[in-house]
């Protein structure tokens, strides 16, 4: 049993800090400036030289980051596995793109609403499948996704199986298609790093500490007080909304929505090996794991052989990181220097 | 009336088969405490076996199932090896991740290999009548064929020394390892049955039905339902519990579009979890 | 006056045994509490139905007055008791001082993060572990990981502590060492209802005794009445390894 395992917790990376941390005040905190610095260069480096390009690439790992680090909520501290963590995604997609195409809606408040929404319905739902433990819990949630999944598809003032188109109208608002595309992206910048924030907000929290405590040993954290099946709920409610958003503004971008790629349980999949890459349970891990993913992804699709093997490339990953590195990167990282214990989340 | 009484009866009939699967998935879980992921890639496994053995080298079908139970074991205890003995002491999670990621790489290299298109294996049977109703030949044979392997599985588990030695480590692994019980071999050989069990189940069930390498999902989900309506950990439930999905099965054919059957299956599956988490027998019995 | 802790006629069945029978026990403010008996009397079992983990079949349990039968484990723990487990149940991936600042943070007084550095750090210093508050709890010793276990049920700032066999598995320095931990904890006015096996510790530390036997009471008083009980020494006499209990410690 080495440092960051125990018995019956979660294998995270990092939950050793001195309390000293906590009672910095956020502004304080170089991690905290590490975050905006972060979001900053993602805004400014496309934009200065109008890349495009670089735009687009940066913008599907911002997709990625915002989805791994709201996962780490629930996966991460909690030590509950959401297989079924698209359905977020999806979800917020449809109701954005529905509330602007047909209702008319301003994208941002189309896309808060989608994102407010979700919350609430995962609160609900959450409070019934949290009742299940382990893996029981996880095949749940495949469930939800595909119950989901199965629903749009049936459901008419959706598009049904066919989706839904977004009329090229919707982007006079915001100044036409090509400024559109970028104001998008500086949004889509602009949740990432509340995600980023939101997930280091919760672990320095007396609620994150509650979150910890119930990945460490559930029922020990009941006897000490945790309030257990409303923090999981909570948990996986507070991990849904920023999913939500930035999937209305995806596939607000993208223009159209269809069950198949909004539900996409590879992509789901996929968020959690980003997740365990980068080192199950930190902030950093998060974000490194899901922008590093996203580029060796970006690299072997381009190879005809390899994206017949999507599947079983992120398969074996994930079974090498569980088997062998289950700290992921930033485990390695705290291991090798301990010092950025203390610098990095 | 006739109709659905059949139905009934073919839905016990494929219950028995659903009864032999899930009881792979109990078993590893009764005795590691390991929820195996895999289960659906290892029914696939059984599936392709048959059509292999029974169609490129011309094995007769029933032929196939004892060899399918050898393979079975040999690729269980492989996967054992490779993806849960390391996490076994860790929290479910990894083992949850672990099998999991194993049988993404399973069913991703089996689409790459078999495409994801439907492969049948004929089995020419006469169908049985009795009494004015005819009943599939195939159901029949596969129902005995199961029932005949559970009986089997209860023979090796309680009157073989390696049978007591799997219910000594399931019981508790320590007392077991100090009375001198090597429990990691005795752990790869149950795994390798309860895989066993799926695989050959996946045999069982190429005969009655058209399959293709994604097919391992819907009878996993199935087996989830059967496990819990048993009771985890609970071999003679799950026998019972299957049967009780087949005539659920049976029921509701008759009335019900196919595809609906995994979302029923599904809610089934959460409901049974939230009100009886020890399985419907267990609440029975109290 | 009423009972800190009031337990009337409770009763625990599991398939097949009758785990607790009508039992009831009352642990004043301020005063240690045994409860001993032999293995398999029922004892973890109280414990359990005292601080939520199941429910009892029929009984209740009171808590300053308070009905707290069924309720789940995290809202008594709100009420002030807190417990210390036989098996032992570290946070393992969190430090010493990680540990208690949940105990401190969920317990009694729920109190925010800020403001748990000090009950904390006053925890650790009643149990001795102020030098190992930056140590992963996976990794301290099984005597540590005892005293952690009571650190952070302190935290909570309690009125009432359960503690199961905390001396179980310690070397007699340890012993003596927690023995003199418990003595401080009682002093500040923390009242104790205790599970042991370890007899002088028992005797010495006890105001009042309940002896269990098969999951009823078998006799309840002070620890030299209950001494010289000899139903409690027929009880314990009928054990399997005498040695469980030495029958000339109870004198």
């Amino acid at each position: 049993m080495t440092a960051q395992e125990g018995s019956q917790g979660v294998a995270k990376a990092a939950t050793q800090r001195s309390d000293e941390d906590r009672s910095v005040p956020l502004w304080r905190r170089p991690f905290t400036w590490l975050i905006v610095l972060v979001g900053l260069a993602f805004a400014l480096l496309p934009a200065w030289g109008d890349n495009v390009q670089l735009r687009e690439s940066l913008l599907l790992a911002a997709v990625y980051i915002t989805l791994a680090s709201s996962l780490n909520i629930i996966l991460g501290y909690t030590g509950y596995v959401n297989f079924g963590n698209i359905v977020f995604f999806g979800l917020g997609g449809y109701i954005c793109l529905y509330l602007v195409s047909e209702w008319l809606w301003p994208l941002a408040a189309a896309a808060l609403i989608a994102g407010i929404s979700v919350s609430l319905l995962a609160l609900i739902f959450g409070l019934g499948i949290l009742r299940l433990r382990g893996a029981f819990f996880a095949l749940a949630t495949i469930g939800v996704n595909e119950a989901v999944k199965a629903f749009v598809s049936n459901f008419e003032p959706w598009g049904g199986a066919t989706g839904i188109y977004l009329s090229l109208e919707v982007y006079e608002p915001l100044g036409g298609p090509r400024q559109a595309l970028w104001t998008v992206y500086f949004l889509i910048v602009a949740v990432m790093t509340a995600s980023l924030f939101l997930s280091y907000l919760i672990k320095t929290s007396k609620f994150g500490l509650g979150l910890l405590a119930i990945g460490e040993n559930e029922d020990a954290a009941a006897v000490l007080g945790v309030h257990t099946p409303l923090y999981k709920a909570l948990a996986y409610s507070v991990s849904a909304f920023l999913p939500a958003i930035v999937g209305g503004l995806f596939f607000f971008k993208t223009g159209i929505i269809e069950p198949g790629g909004a539900f996409d349980l590879t992509r789901s999949i996929e968020t959690i090996v980003m997740v365990m890459l980068g080192g199950l349970g930190t902030v950093t891990g998060a974000a490194l794991g899901a922008f590093l993913y996203e580029e060796l992804r970006g690299v072997l699709l381009t190879t005809e052989a390899f994206s017949h093997f999507q599947l079983v490339i992120a398969g074996l990953l994930l079974l090498v990181i569980v088997l062998f590195a289950p700290g992921g990167l930033m485990g390695f990282i705290y291991r090798r220097w301990p010092r950025m214990r203390r610098l990095l989340e | 009336m006739i109709g659905v009484v059949a139905s009934i009866i073919d839905g016990v009939l494929v219950g028995a088969v659903y009864g032999l699967a899930a009881m792979g998935l109990t078993l590893i879980w009764g005795v590691m405490n390991v929820i195996n992921l895999t289960h659906g890639a290892m029914i696939v496994l059984g599936m392709f076996a048959l059509y292999f053995l029974a169609s490129a080298l011309g094995l007769p079908p029933y032929g196939a199932v004892p060899v399918t139970i050898v393979i079975g074991f040999v690729v269980g205890v492989l996967v054992y090896w490779i993806a849960v003995h390391r996490v076994i002491g860790r929290a479910h999670l990894m083992s949850l991740l672990s099998t999991f990621a194993m049988n993404m790489v399973l069913i991703g290299l089996g689409t790459a290999l078999f495409s994801t298109s439907p492969y049948n294996v004929p089995v020419p049977l006469p169908g049985i009548t009795w009494r004015g109703y005819t009943f599939t030949g195939t159901h029949v044979v596969a129902a005995v064929l199961a029932l005949l392997i559970a009986g089997l599985l209860y023979l090796l588990l309680y009157r073989t020394r390696i049978g007591k030695a799997i219910r000594a480590v399931a019981d508790n692994r320590e007392a077991a390892e100090l009375n001198g019980i090597p429990t990691t071999q005795v752990l790869s050989f149950a795994f390798g049955l309860g895989v066993a069990l799926a695989s050959v189940s996946g045999t069982l069930i190429a005969t009655l039905f058209p399959f293709t390498v994604l097919s391992g999902g819907a009878y996993e989900l199935k087996s989830f339902v059967v496990t819990v309506l048993g009771g985890l950990g609970n071999p003679a439930g799950a026998l019972m519990g299957g049967v009780a999905l087949g005539l659920i099965e049976g029921v509701a054919t008759p009335f019900m579009p196919v595809s609906w059957t995994p979302i029923i299956e599904f809610v089934l599956f959460v409901a049974v979890l939230i009100l009886f988490p020890r399985g419907i027998f267990a609440f029975a019995r109290s | 006056m009423t009972a800190l802790l009031e337990v009337t006629g409770i009763s625990k069945r599991f398939v097949g045994l009758q785990a607790v029978h009508d039992l009831s026990l009352a642990v004043h403010d301020g005063e240690i509490l045994g409860l001993i008996g032999p293995n398999g009397a029922g004892k973890s079992t109280v414990f359990n139905l005292i601080n939520g983990v199941y429910p009892p079949d029929r009984g209740r349990i009171a808590f300053k007055g308070e009905d707290i039968t069924g309720k789940p484990p995290y809202r008594i723990a709100r009420y002030g008791l807190a417990r210390a487990h036989q098996i032992v149940q570290p946070l393992a991936g969190m430090t010493v001082l990680e540990n208690c600042t949940v105990g401190a943070c969920f317990g009694r007084e729920n109190l925010p993060l800020g403001r748990a550095q000090h009950v904390v750090r006053e925890a650790a210093e009643i149990v001795g572990l102020t030098d190992r508050l930056d140590h992963p709890a996976g990794q301290l010793t099984t005597g540590g990981k005892k005293r952690l276990e009571l650190a952070r049920a302190l935290s909570a700032r309690p009125e009432l502590l359960l503690l199961d066999e905390v001396l179980a598995g310690l070397n007699p320095t340890e012993i003596e060492r927690m023995i003199t931990v418990i003595r401080r904890i009682r002093d500040r006015g923390i009242a104790i209802l205790m599970i042991e096996h370890v007899m002088r510790a028992v005797m010495s530390l006890s105001d009042r005794i309940v002896v269990l036997n098969l999951g009823s009471k078998l006799a309840e008083g002070t620890p030299r009445l209950v001494a010289n009980n000899p139903e409690v020494i027929a009880a314990y006499l009928g054990e399997p390894d005498p040695t469980a209990a030495s029958v000339d410690v109870l004198r």
